[in-house]
C-alpha cells in the first residue's frame, strides 16, 4: 500500500483516441491521482515506449516510480490496489470475479467481433452485426435494475465498457450501421446516459467532434465507405 | 468460511486450464466435488447453466455461485481461502501486476502462437509459428529470472499464478515430446525454465494432480485421428 507523497511519479504513455488509454485516465482521475500524460504517435513509436513495453510495444503503459506496467486490465487492477480511494473493483471475491469476467468479455469478445464490422459490406457485415448484438445482449441483461455495471456507482466493468459507449457506438454514426439500436438495447442506452452524467467520464473521454473526425479519417485510410 | 461449504469443479481430465483450478484448490487444501464433463458427447445441464457465455470448462461452483475462466478461478480461490498458505498472488501490487501480465502473455499471445504452429498444415506457417514460440520462451526465461528472484518458482518460494498458468501445459509438452520427439522446452535455450519445469512437475502439490504423460499422449493421438477422419469425411 503506497502512501501518496511528493516524490510519487506517475506517468502514462497513451493515445488520445484509444479506448485502452482513456480507461486508464478515467481510473487515475477517479482516484484523484496526478499524472503526466505522454501522447504517443502509434505510427511512429517512441524509443521510450519500445523500452518500457518491449513485449507488446503498445500503449497504454503506466510508469509508477520508474516501474512500467502494461496491458490495460493489469494496469487498472494495479491502480485499484495502489490508490485505495474510490475503489473500482468490488471487495467481495465473487463480485470481483464477475467484474473481471465481464471486463475480459468486453475486450476479448465484443471488441474483437465489433472490429470486424468495419470494412465489411452486405451479408458479411450483417452477420458480424448479428454476432456483436448477441454478445451485447449479455451486457444488456447485466444492466437490468442497475445504474452502472458496478451498481450504484461506476466500477471496473463500466470503465472497461466505455469502449462500447464511446467507441463502438460512435463508430455507428460513421459506418452507418446501428449496431446498438435503442429498441433492442434500452438498458445499454440508459447506462450511456448515466455515464454521461458523470463528471470524470465527461472529462476523460475524447471530445466527440474531434473523435468522429479521427474515426472518419482512419476509415478513409482503410478505404472504408463512410455514411 | 461457513460450515456449509459446497465446492464443485466442472472439468475434463485432460484440460490444462482445468488443471489450474485443481492445483489452486490443492494448494489451499480445499475439498471439492469433481464433475467430469464429456465435451465430445454432450455438455451437462449444469455446465450450460453455469457458463452460459462460453459453455466451457473449468467452472468452479462455490455455494451454488459459478466462477468461469481459469485464471479468474485461480484468483478467486486465492482470495476466498486467503487464510490458507501459500498465497498464490504476491502481496505487492507491482509484483501482482507482473504475475498477471505474464499470465496474460502466456494465454493471449504465446499459447495462441503455439497452437497455431501445431495445427497448421503449412510448413512455412509452422516454421514461422515456432519462431514466435521460441521468441516467447526466451521472454519467459527472462521473466522467470526476474520474478523468481533466485528462488524456485515464478511465485518465489512457493507456487504462484504464473507457475500454475504456464505449468499447466507442461504435461502436454512432455506428451508431445514423447510422441513426436519435438521439444518445446529446451535445456540449452531456456535452462531456467527447463529446471523450473521439472521442479514444478515433481512438487508435492502438483505431481498427484497432473494427468499421466502416457495417458495424455494417447489422448493426443486420439484427437489427431479424430481430426483426420473429420477432414477425410468432409
Amino acid at each position: 500500500m503506497a502512501e501518496r507523497s511528493e516524490s510519487e511519479e506517475v506517468k502514462l504513455l497513451g493515445m488520445w483516441a484509444s479506448p485502452f488509454s482513456r480507461r486508464i485516465e478515467i481510473a487515475l482521475t477517479l482516484k484523484g491521482v496526478s499524472y503526466e500524460f505522454s501522447e504517443e504517435d502509434i505510427t511512429n513509436k517512441s524509443s521510450l515506449l519500445l523500452q518500457l513495453n518491449p513485449v507488446y510495444k503498445m500503449i497504454p503503459v503506466l510508469v509508477h516510480n520508474g516501474k512500467p506496467i502494461s496491458e490495460s486490465l493489469v494496469i487498472l487492477e494495479y491502480i485499484d490496489e495502489t490508490w485505495r480511494d474510490n475503489p473500482i473493483l468490488p471487495q467481495d471475491p465473487y463480485e470481483k470475479a464477475m467484474a473481471r469476467f465481464w471486463a475480459k468479455f468486453v475486450d476479448e469478445q465484443i471488441y474483437v467481433t465489433a472490429m470486424k464490422v468495419v470494412g465489411k459490406i452486405g451479408e458479411e457485415r450483417d452477420a458480424v452485426v448479428e454476432a456483436t448484438r448477441d454478445l451485447l445482449m449479455f451486457l444488456e441483461k447485466e444492466l437490468v435494475g442497475k445504474d452502472f455495471f458496478g451498481g450504484r456507482s461506476l466500477g471496473f466493468v463500466d470503465i472497461v465498457a466505455t469502449l462500447v459507449a464511446f467507441w463502438l457506438m460512435r463508430t455507428e454514426e460513421i459506418v452507418g450501421v446501428k449496431v446498438v439500436p435503442v429498441d433492442k438495447f434500452p438498458e445499454i442506452h440508459r447506462w450511456v446516459k448515466n455515464l454521461l452524467g458523470n463528471d470524470v467520464i465527461k472529462k476523460c473521454i475524447p471530445p466527440e467532434d474531434e473523435h468522429l473526425q479521427y474515426i472518419r479519417a482512419r476509415m478513409e485510410k482503410l478505404n472504408v465507405k463512410s455514411a | 468460511m461457513g460450515e456449509e461449504e459446497e465446492v464443485k469443479l466442472l472439468g475434463t481430465w485432460y484440460s490444462p486450464v482445468v488443471l489450474r483450478a485443481k492445483i489452486a484448490l490443492r494448494l489451499k487444501s480445499v475439498d471439492y466435488d469433481y464433475v467430469e464433463e464429456d465435451l465430445f458427447g454432450s455438455k451437462s445441464e449444469l455446465l450450460l447453466k453455469s457458463n452460459p457465455v462460453y459453455k466451457k470448462v473449468p467452472v468452479l461452483i462455490h455455494n451454488s455461485k459459478p466462477v468461469c475462466e481459469s485464471l479468474n478461478i485461480v484468483e478467486y480461490i486465492d482470495e476466498t481461502w486467503n487464510s490458507s498458505e501459500p498465497s498464490i498472488l504476491p502481496s505487492h501490487p507491482h509484483d501482482r501486476a507482473l504475475a498477471r501480465f505474464w499470465s496474460a502473455f502466456v494465454d493471449d499471445k504465446w499459447f495462441q502462437a503455439l497452437m497455431a504452429a501445431v495445427v497448421t498444415k503449412s510448413e512455412d506457417a509452422k516454421a514461422k509459428g515456432m519462431e514466435e514460440v521460441e521468441e516467447g520462451l526466451l521472454q519467459l526465461e527472462d521473466a522467470f529470472i526476474a520474478l523468481s528472484k533466485g528462488k524456485s518458482f515464478f511465485g518465489g518460494e512457493t507456487i504462484g499464478l504464473m507457475d500454475i498458468c504456464l505449468g499447466s501445459f507442461l504435461v502436454f509438452f512432455k506428451a508431445r515430446e514423447k510422441l513426436k520427439k519435438e521439444k518445446i522446452l529446451d535445456e540449452l535455450k531456456t535452462p531456467s525454465l527447463y529446471r523450473w519445469a521439472n521442479r514444478f512437475l515433481s512438487d508435492e502439490m502438483v505431481k498427484n494432480v497432473v494427468p499421466e504423460i502416457d495417458r495424455v499422449a494417447k489422448f493426443i493421438v486420439e484427437l489427431e485421428d479424430r481430426a483426420q477422419s473429420v477432414a477425410l469425411s468432409s
